[in-house]
Formats: C-alpha cells, structure tokens, sequence
C-alpha cells in the first residue's frame, strides 16, 4: 500500500539556525513511526511541517496523497494531531471543547455523540467532562488533546511527544492506546523517551540537528551498539583469572572487559566476534572448568546507547 | 463557500463564549456602561444643554474605544500565539480566512452587545422630548462603524505578538493615529516632508472627522466606504501576519 504520509527533503530555517535540513520520511498504514532526537533536534518543526502548520522553506510533506501546502483542506481533514504541550483553550470544558472540534471537522449530529463517546473512552476523560480545562491535571489536559486528535478517526495520527509529563501508568495508557489503533492508521509519535519507541514503535527515526541519522526497527538500530550480543557474566571475584584463562581460547570472543567490580563480585564482559551468539558456548567453557557463575546474560544493547551514539555530535555525548 | 461560513460561525460562536467564560465580558460591559454614563451626563451636559438630542452620548465614544476596543482585540491572536493553540486552530480544516474572519466577527458582535445596553439613555432621551431617532440610529450605526475598524486595527496588531500588553498598547496608537489624522497635531507633523497630496489624503481619511459626521446624521458613501475599506485591508493584513507569525 501506498505511504499515508510522505515527507520529501524538508527544509526550515529561522534566520541563520537551520532548524531541518533535509528530512525525507515515508510512513504507511500500520505503521506506527517514532521520532526521536536531542531537543532541538528539529523533530517539532518537521511534525509542524508535515501537519502543514509551517510552510517549509524547500520540499513538500503529503497526507494521504494531498500535499498540505496546496490541499491544505483535503490533506487536514485526514489528519489528528497533538501539537507539542498540548495546547487546549483553557477556558471551556472537554465537553465543549471538543463539540467545538466535532463541529469545525463537520461531523454530522447523528456520528457526533457516538464519536465524542469513542473519544472520550478511549481517553478516559467521563470524570472530568464538565470540568474546565484549566483545572485539569497535566495527565488530563493531554488526554483531552489526544482525544481531540483521534475524534474524527483519522487516517494519520501526528502526536508530538504525547506521554510528556504523565505518570506511569497514564504512559501506559497512552501506548496502549496508540496500539490498538495502529492497525490502520499511520502513526507518528516524537519522544525522547526511549522506552517508548520500543513498547509502540514499528520502526524509529533518530534525527540530529535537522538530519536524520538512524532509520530502523529497534531491534535494527540496537544491532549498531557495539556489545550488542555481548554477554555479561558475574562471578565471585577470586575467579576472574580463571574465568580469563577458559575464555581465551576462544575465537567469538574478541574482548574481555571488566564492567564493574563490587561487594567481592565481578562483572565481566566478553563482547562476540560480528555480533555471533556466544552465549552457550561460554555457559559451556565455564561449566568444563567447574567455575561457579553467578548471572550470565546476553545484552541487547539498549536504545539509549545507540541514540547516544548517532547523535553525538560536537557536544558530546551529553544530549539529553 | 458555503464551508467557509459555516467553519467561520463556529469559529465566532467559540471566540464570542470565551469572552463570557472569563471576567473581562462582565468587567468590560459594566466599564463602558459606566463611561458612556458619566461621559454623557457629567461632561456632555446632557441635561443642561436642554435638547432632546444624544450628541453628548456619542461625542466620547472614539475615546473610549481608543481604550476599550485594544482590550478587546488585545486577546485575539496573542493569546493564541502564547498558549499554543494556534497550532491546534490552523491544523484544523479550517481556512484562515474563516479564523480571522470568526474571532473579529466575536469580538464586533460582544461591542455590539455593549453598545445594544446602552439602550436606557435612549429610553431617557424620547421620555424628555422628542429626539430624531433617525439621527440616533445613525449615531449608534457610526459608533459600531468606528469600533469595527478600531476592531481589525487591533485584531490586526494582535497578530503580530505573544505578549497582550504590547498588542494592546500598539492598537491604541495606531487607532489614535487614524482617529487625529485630520487634526493638527497629525497634520503639522506630516507636512513638514510629506507632499500635501499624501497629507490630505490622510486628512480625509480621518475617522473623528467621518464619525462626527455620521452622528450628525450625515451619512455618506465615503464614510461608509472608508470604514469598510479599512476593516477589510487589516482583515487581510490579519489573514497574512497570522500566516507569516506563526512560527516565531
């Protein structure tokens, strides 16, 4: 099937900062996209630019087809969107707020209450309907904008950073959400939250200052940790030498390094020849020379390391 | 067409609410109800003059609005730009023209509303004798005129900032300025390098000169275009300082 949402060679600058530079994305239905990057990496403005709320200096973004700079119409109207912070108009409440949006989006009176019903369920918003939104809690105010986003049932959900600010168990409530509607839909969700690409994303975008950098499932991308597939193994710390000595042999195994050393224990590292799974045959080696493991685990590399990595630009490693 | 007006009702139904959700509605209607009072009975000598007419009542209203009409308009777009919500208002299927046009239809109908509770002192006036109601509507036509275009002025003017005071303090000069532009202390200022062509040109284009005369029951073409004309060029400037701002 076609891409739902095609972003090609978006560029934007505000005076002499290039903000993107360059970003092309295809998303496709059922797909669920997380964007990632540093703050400022530029990740709001090209949702501002796929949403067709900027008008980039250079390049097109298309919903559905419909390229929201000359459709702007026919491309918004497939379209829900989370704005970043999830600006609402604090005066009304949820009910109004959102018969405001029903009645903008032209849904008509018979669709209207079953839709603002869906929404508000599936946001969980029934104890604070007739609240005013500016007595809502952060968790709240977000769900109303997620309920907003999702009211008309779009073809493509654009969420900018929408778990920002919630507990644990609102995040949770938030990616269930996001995947039970994947199914059809194509899904964009920024974060920096790196968990979260993992529990909802089918494949993560990583930008850094305007470009994209990674491109990937999660899966993909951990595979560019460098101990990716390395396996850990803690020993009492007497038997680090012979630990040593059983490994050696071994030709999978490129390195051996210490990790950490604490309370008479030793973790040790033993990173694999191009990522080959050596987990078994180290449990073996070890069992041959009778030495006594505590844990023994493979790595998987983790999501923050490969994002520190790609996008460690000048600054250093010190993103946030 | 039709899309248009019907997003730009919603739109106007919402902004129109929102005056009422917070205090300024009730503060502002008691404020102008209070001015236009005190204004007509203290300093226009509605009484003692002894003639059934409202020229007391309508000969302040261009100096209450160089005040009242910026708080009303100040909110508009700067409070949008500030909050956010502009980036939900413009990704909804809207026209800008229908978000421009709804939020100063609002605000022009909630003058409307104020001016329509100045009723009592028209009341007033035909139980003391007998006024020409015909030059009263006419009156009131020219001051719901003047507050329109004072209205996209700062509508306008609020389209080009996040901060409220700094719309509201703009507005009032720039209404100021198109209000005087007849006077001398617009015109001397603009002789001294502007060829009188450009001068007169402003001159006429005074608004205290075309609102006195409508409440003089003078109606003519040119003021009425005037002020049409005006409320639709800063209705435009609006529709592109809100596309060109949004970022920033």
């Amino acid at each position: 099937m076609d891409a739902l949402v095609e972003a090609d060679s978006l560029y934007k600058a505000f005076g002499p900062i290039v903000a993107v530079d360059g970003i092309s994305l295809a998303v496709r239905p059922g797909e669920v996209l997380g964007f990632l990057g540093p703050n400022g990496a530029g990740k709001s403005t090209t949702m501002k630019m796929i949403t067709g709320f900027l008008e980039p200096d250079r390049g097109s973004a298309k919903i559905c087809g419909h390229d929201v700079q000359t459709e702007p119409l026919i491309a918004k109207r497939r379209l829900g969107y989370l704005p970043e912070g999830a600006p609402l108009y604090a005066e009304m409440t949820p009910r109004n707020f959102l018969s405001f949006i029903a009645d903008i989006r032209g849904i008509d009176s018979q669709e209207r209450a079953k839709r603002i019903g869906t929404a508000v369920e599936r946001a969980g918003l029934d104890s604070v309907l007739d609240q005013r939104i500016e007595t809502l809690s952060k968790g709240f105010k977000r769900r109303v904008g997620l309920a907003q986003a999702i009211l008309h049932d779009p073809t493509v959900l654009i969420m900018d950073e929408p778990t920002d600010g919630l507990d644990p168990n609102q995040k949770h409530h938030v990616r269930k959400l996001i995947r039970e509607m994947s199914a059809e839909k194509a899904i964009i969700v920024s974060t920096h939250i790196l968990e979260e690409v993992e529990a909802v994303c089918t494949r993560s975008v990583i930008i850094d200052h305007g470009r994209i950098v990674a491109d990937g499932t999660a899966e993909e991308l951990m595979r560019r940790v460098p101990y990716h597939g390395a396996v850990t193994i803690r020993i009492p710390e007497a038997t680090e030498q012979a630990v040593r000595e059983a490994l050696s042999g071994h030709g999978g195994i490129t390195a051996i390094e210490i990790v950490n050393k604490a309370k008479g224990q030793t973790d040790l590292r033993a990173l694999p020849n191009n990522g080959k799974a050596i987990v078994s045959e180290i449990a073996a080696l070890l069992q041959e020379k009778g030495i006594k493991v505590n844990e023994l685990f493979v790595e998987r590399g983790k999501l923050d390391d490969v994002f520190r990595e790609v996008t460690a630009g000048q600054e250093g490693a010190s993103h946030e | 067409m039709s899309e248009l007006f019907r997003t730009t009702a919603i739109i106007a139904k919402r902004e129109f609410a929102a005056y009422f959700a917070t205090p300024l509605a009730g503060v502002f209607l008691i404020v102008f109800m209070a001015l236009t009072g005190a204004f007509a009975f203290y300093i226009g000598n509605f009484f003692e003059r002894g003639q059934a007419d409202l020229f007391p009542f309508f000969a302040y209203h261009p100096w209450l609005y160089l005040l009242l009409v910026p708080a009303v308009a100040m909110r508009l777009w700067a409070e949008e730009r500030k909050t956010g919500t502009i980036e939900l208002l413009m990704t909804l299927p809207i026209s800008p023209w229908a978000a421009v046009l709804g939020k100063f239809l609002a605000a022009w109908a909630f003058i409307g509303v104020a001016l329509a509770l100045t009723f009592p002192i028209w009341i007033t006036v035909n139980l003391l004798g007998n006024p020409d109601n015909g030059v009263i509507l006419t009156g009131y036509l020219g001051s719901f005129l003047l507050a329109g275009a004072f209205l996209a002025i700062g509508a306008f003017v609020s389209a080009l900032t996040k901060n409220q005071v700094i719309a509201f303090i703009l507005a009032a000069i720039v209404c100021f300025l198109f209000l005087m532009s007849g006077v001398d202390l617009v015109q001397n200022g603009l002789r001294t390098w502007a060829p009188d062509v450009v001068a007169d040109a402003v001159s006429s284009m005074s608004f205290l000169s075309h609102y006195q005369q409508i409440v003089r029951g003078v109606v003519t073409a040119q003021s009425i275009i005037l002020f049409v004309s005006l409320i639709v060029f800063f209705l435009f400037a609006n529709v592109i300082a809100v596309g060109e701002k949004k970022a920033a």
